[in-house]
């Protein structure tokens, strides 16, 4: 019989610890699949954040560092200038890249540095109890929230795809999301597009995915992506915003 | 050995010593006094095909080093003041994930934005932490623009033998001043060359790897921690380094380090001459503090001087090494100012 579906060779056999319904394990899979599927895990270096995602390194099967809050980006700098044929990727939250860290993500999609980031949008901070996210939707409530974001009190949601669109070093961005099977399968082309940018040495490319995290959200599992398709996203279109990867490449 | 005799600045030996000890990455943010570092580099680590970025700033710049230290580089960035107390988180996470690399201080007037003007006043911050957590950095204080090269290339060694960062506390005066230096042309041959089969650079042939300062594990960050504390003896038992001076007959022996023991250098050789019985001790290492050389000596002398260009910092150490054998004095002078040798001159006097 054949085989059609089964655990990825760069996840390994350990049970993650991301609550029911949370998006950040599909994404680890995706992640996974398409690193197996264009067979680079030996070249592989991932880089870690703080916030939920901070074991992924526990569960991928390939090289793996850390990086302080936000500095992902200045980190995988540092290794994919120092290895240039290595696939050097940062996976990041919202309160990672787009409070803390905004300096080093503009800078390192500037530079154009042919790296390739997976941001994580679940519009709150998950780790630390739910706080507002810089990409916290208008009207959301969160722990620092309590009557929801104020665009006079709080300012506006940041949309990271178009914020960096202007910038010549980016070469890929897209936002997707992982609320049904149909966005999933995009959600995969995105990433695998990412990673062969990356291969391909065209700089700079970022994946958005929108994330459910029904836990500080305060939903079932089923209300989360239900959000995720009836709000979030009106906030976040999804499609791509950026690709200067020419048609006949 | 082939030699070359160069004029030239402290802050280029800096470089010197560091493409000399096979520094393959610099990352760098500018900032006065040691903006000669980044643009010399920016030249000469293009022209050698190594790694220079002129980060975005001093957050980006450490963690630019994290990276490449993580795949096993060597990796250097220099600041001042200011800037280093912004690299401190990142100091915190590369003890913490026992990381080697050369962080670069060309010390200027604080606190706040100070002044630019040479300083002794980061020395508590260099050498008990800055940054979060029990961990301690290799400190090493060049008083000279040779050292300033020697202590450099020194410091790659020390950095990979132990996998701890070195930290080269340097100041305005050491980096702008200019002196003859005699580099080797060979010294390349005498590099350390350690096996670092815990670098990252992809997992082929290998199970992956994993660096990291986050330990959650039941009981794992304190095994982390005590590992750290033998690695720190290891390092006090074999690299203390001091320098001293006519202090066998000496009644005052003055402690100074960097450029303050430079003046006191030529301070303690004019009162020999008036027949003052004074010596020197000069650490060259801030950290491992030479805590036993002091405490052999405070049973000789009648009394210690520290002279140091801030409020009063060393002097500490010198008084926990005495340990109430002798008193200790303190000359001090901070924001920038620097000493003559007459105030030195006339201090040892006064307490004589
Ligand atoms: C310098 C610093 N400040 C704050 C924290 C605490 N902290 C840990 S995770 C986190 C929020 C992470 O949120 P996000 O990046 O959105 O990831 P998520 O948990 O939602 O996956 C914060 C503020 C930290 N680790 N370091
Ligand atoms: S708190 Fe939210 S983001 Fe974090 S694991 Fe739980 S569901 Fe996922």
């Amino acid at each position: 019989m054949n085989k059609i579906f089964g655990r990825c060779y760069s996840l390994k056999e350990i049970k993650h610890s991301y609550c029911p319904g949370c998006g950040h394990g599909i994404i680890h899979r995706l992640v996974a699949e398409v690193i197996d599927e264009l067979d680079i895990r030996e070249k592989t270096i991932g880089i870690a954040p703080v916030g939920c995602a901070v074991f992924a390194y526990y569960y991928w099967n390939f090289d793996v560092t850390e990086a302080s809050h936000g500095r992902p980006p200045a980190v995988a700098t540092g290794i994919k200038r120092c290895l240039p044929d290595k696939v050097v990727f940062t996976y990041q939250g919202d309160g990672d890249l787009a409070a803390i860290g905004t300096a080093e993500i503009i800078h390192a999609a500037n530079r154009g540095e042919n790296i390739t980031t997976i941001f994580v949008n679940n519009a709150t901070y998950g780790m630390t109890g739910g706080q507002m996210a810089p990409t916290t939707i208008l009207g959301q409530k969160t722990a620092t929230t309590p009557f929801g974001r104020d665009a006079k009190r709080e300012g506006h949601p940041i949309r990271v795809c178009e914020l960096l669109s202007s910038l010549d070093g980016a070469c890929y961005l897209e936002r997707v999301s992982v609320s049904n099977p149909k966005n999933v399968l995009k959600a995969k082309k995105a990433i695998k597009k990412a990673f062969e940018n990356q291969l391909n040495n065209r700089g700079f490319s970022l994946v958005e995915v929108l994330s459910q995290c029904p836990t500080d959200w305060q939903m079932t599992p089923v209300e989360s992506v239900k959000w995720v398709d009836e709000v979030l996203s009106k906030t976040f279109p999804l499609g791509v915003v950026k690709s200067q990867i020419k048609e006949h490449e | 050995m082939k030699s070359n005799k160069i004029l030239m600045k402290g802050n280029i030996a800096v470089c010197e010593g560091a493409i000399a000890a096979g520094c393959d990455a610099y990352f760098g943010y500018p900032i006065t006094p040691q903006n000669e570092i980044p643009a010399y580099m920016s030249k000469k680590m293009v022209e050698l095909k190594r790694v220079f970025i002129q980060s975005e700033s001093e957050l980006a710049a450490i963690n630019m080093v994290f990276g490449a230290a993580a795949c096993g580089k060597r990796a250097m960035t220099s600041s001042s003041s200011p800037g280093i107390s912004l690299k401190q988180e990142g100091i915190s996470y590369l003890c913490g994930a026992e990381l080697p690399c050369v962080i670069v201080n060309v010390q200027r007037g604080g606190p706040g934005l100070g002044n630019i003007s040479g300083s002794q006043g980061d020395y508590f911050q260099s050498t008990k932490g800055g940054g979060h957590g029990d961990y301690r950095l290799i400190v090493l204080a060049p008083y000279s623009v040779k050292e300033m090269y020697d202590l450099t290339y020194l410091a790659f060694d020390l950095a990979d033998k132990y996998r701890n960062p070195a930290l080269i506390l340097s100041d305005g005066i050491v980096g702008q001043m200019m002196e003859p230096v005699e580099i080797n042309t060979d010294i390349r041959d005498k590099r350390l060359e350690i096996k670092k089969d815990w670098a990252l650079g992809g997992c082929k042939g290998r199970e992956p790897r994993l660096i990291r300062s986050l330990i959650m594990e039941e009981g794992g960050l304190e095994k982390h921690n005590w590992h750290l504390k033998e690695k720190y003896d290891e390092i006090k038992k074999n690299e203390t380094r001091c320098e001293t001076e006519l202090v066998d007959d000496a009644e005052i022996a003055i402690v100074a380090f960097g450029i303050s023991a430079r003046i006191c250098k030529s301070a303690v050789k004019k009162l020999r001459q008036q027949n003052v019985k004074v010596g020197l001790v000069r650490p060259v290492t801030l950290w491992p503090f030479p805590e036993k050389i002091i405490s052999d000596i405070s049973k000789k002398v009648k009394k210690f001087l520290v002279v140091e260009m801030n409020l009063g910092q060393m002097v500490e150490d010198v008084r926990l090494s005495v340990n109430g054998a002798c008193p200790v004095e303190f000359l001090g002078k901070p924001g920038g100012g620097i000493f003559n040798e007459e105030e030195i001159i006339q201090k040892v006097k006064d307490i004589l």
